[in-house]
């Protein structure tokens, strides 16, 4: 195990808690807009930790050009779709959660 | 050897066959529909790691595609139409005794199904010789394109016929040929467009490519563009099916193309598909360059059409094909 | 128990508990979510059994079979969505009805 794969195991190892997150503020927030919030954390900074593990692990820099485009992909296509989500959800008038 | 007991590959196996058996269970039990549909969409993102970790990675480009997208989103503009009205989606059990009598007929059959599967023979190597030793004829390095093109044309040409089939069957049942939004898109969603199309457009065609190769081909490449043309479809204010020019070719092409080649391989060689082997890599490209336009447009129709609408208005209203809000503001 | 196995067992429960929601519900929607969740059983099944091969490559013809399959139970899933609208639109409601032959 080089150094190189050790951090990139250890970058890997770093975008659990991240997904864990997401998932867990899917499942327990109040209302759609903390989800969002938590559901991109997930999506974007997640993501962005495993992209960065994986081009580290692999050692080929068209692998890594590769990963990084996919996740540069997603982020677009994530944000995009949590406004689009958020903006629906405000046109129907649900409003954000205060706290009682 | 792959199917060693590797601890962490048995640990992996393990949980994402729990996973994906707990997905299936509640999404079947659940009573609220739209959790059911994105219960399904997740459990055909878990059968996409399930292909891989059996070594079918065509198979997953093409599930996460077309299994998981785009069967969850007709499903999600067939419940909108449904619950447009009332939004309580209510379903029923049958009574009791049918109750009875269908579980343990499905016990037993599932019972005898697992057995059967438990005795298979643990190798079975005649086809995978087969297919690797008519490799070199093949005139592509990938065995699932070189199968699914060459070998079992046949079945791959029909299977465009029936989606075509479906297509003509949706467009049949449906109210309206135009789909029309509730409101106008969001520049958001535009901004969207712009940037991912182009994007779309490049990486259908790079996998397309590659399908001689490396997994990838028609139906992936097809999968990737119909993606694209439905969020076109969903930016647009309004979708005229019937005013288009370009689709019902589109539609067609693949079909044609592929029942050309079909006749020709006849009239010249003598045998229906029988590829002389020279050009088996040309013709192949062909035919699925003809097959991808073709699954992008029936994909396209096929979502079009389960989302249009009674209170829509008929065609022939207008001429235009689509209208984009930003034609109306100024620049 | 390898791994091959285990998914095809997988896919025999799957194709069980798709059958069993098949007969037992009588929404239309619900009915084809279940014919899904079968097909996705029988694909689990075939490739699994493509899987058997004794070097590190995968019997290739079975992996076909499957990938017509998606694409075929993805257009059949939209001609059934569209005529269950349709039923909808005429009828009101999303479950068939026993009609006694007038």
């Amino acid at each position: 195990m080089s150094l190189t794969d050790l951090f990139g195991s250890f970058l890997l190892l770093l975008a659990i808690p991240f997904f864990w997150g997401g998932s867990l503020g899917l499942l327990r927030f109040p209302d759609i807009y903390t989800r969002l919030h938590a559901l991109t954390k997930a999506d974007n900074l997640g993501l962005g930790l495993v992209v960065a593990g994986s081009i580290l692990i692999s050692k080929e820099w068209t692998v890594g050009v590769k990963l990084l485009l996919i996740w540069l992909a997603v982020l677009t296509a994530s944000t995009i779709s949590c406004y689009l989500i958020a903006n629906a959800a405000r046109k129907r008038k649900i409003n954000p959660w205060k706290i009682p | 050897m792959e199917n060693s007991l590797n601890l962490a590959a048995v640990t992996f196996d393990g949980v994402l066959a729990l996973v994906l058996l707990v997905l299936a269970w509640q999404l079947l039990r659940s009573p609220n529909l739209f959790k059911a549909i994105v219960l399904f969409i997740s459990f055909g993102l878990m059968l996409s790691l399930a292909w891989v970790r059996l070594k079918a990675v065509d198979i997953a480009l093409a599930e996460a595609a077309i299994g998981a997208g785009l069967t969850g989103a007709l499903f999600l503009t067939a419940l909108d139409r449904l619950q447009r009205n009332n939004q309580k989606a209510g379903d029923s059990l049958t009574s009791q005794p049918g109750k009875v009598i269908a579980g343990i007929s499905v016990l037993a059959l599932t019972g005898i199904l697992g057995w059967t599967v438990w005795t298979l023979p643990p190798f079975s190597d005649q086809m995978l010789a087969l297919v690797s030793s008519n490799m070199p004829i093949s005139g592509v390095e990938n065995p699932v394109t070189a199968v699914l093109l060459n070998f079992r044309g046949y079945d791959t040409l029909l299977e465009i016929g029936v989606l075509l089939l479906a297509a003509v069957g949706v467009l049949a049942v449906t109210p309206s040929a135009v789909m029309v939004a509730d409101s106008a898109p969001s520049p958001i969603l535009i901004l969207l467009l712009r940037l991912l199309l182009p994007f779309i457009i490049l990486v259908s065609g790079y996998i397309l490519w590659i399908g001689k190769y490396a997994p990838g081909g028609a139906f992936q490449a097809g999968a990737v563009l119909a993606a694209g043309g439905i969020l076109l479809a969903t930016a647009a204010v309004r979708f005229n099916l019937s005013a288009s020019k370009a689709l019902p070719l589109a539609t067609g092409i693949g079909l044609l193309i592929f029942l050309l080649v079909a006749l020709a391989t006849m009239m010249l060689r003598g045998n229906y598909l029988q590829y002389p082997v020279a050009h088996a890599g040309t013709l192949i490209l062909v035919i699925e360059a003809a097959a991808t336009l073709s699954i992008a447009a029936v994909l396209v129709l096929l979502f079009v059409g389960v989302k249009s609408d009674a209170d829509c208005p008929a065609p022939g209203e207008d001429s235009k094909n689509f209208i984009f809000e930003e034609e109306n503001t100024i620049k | 128990m390898t791994i091959p196995l285990l998914y095809a067992l997988v896919g025999v429960v799957l194709l069980g508990m798709g059958l069993y929601s098949l007969v037992m519900y009588s929404h239309l929607v619900r009915k084809i979510l279940a014919l899904n969740v079968s097909g996705a059983g029988v694909f689990l099944f075939l490739v699994a059994a493509a899987d058997r091969t004794s070097g590190p490559l995968p019997d290739p013809v079975p992996h076909a079979m499957v990938l017509t399959g998606i694409v075929v139970a993805v257009s059949a899933t939209a001609l059934a969505l569209a005529l269950a609208c349709r039923i909808h639109q005429v009828s009101g409601t999303t479950q068939l009805t026993d009609n006694e032959p007038d």
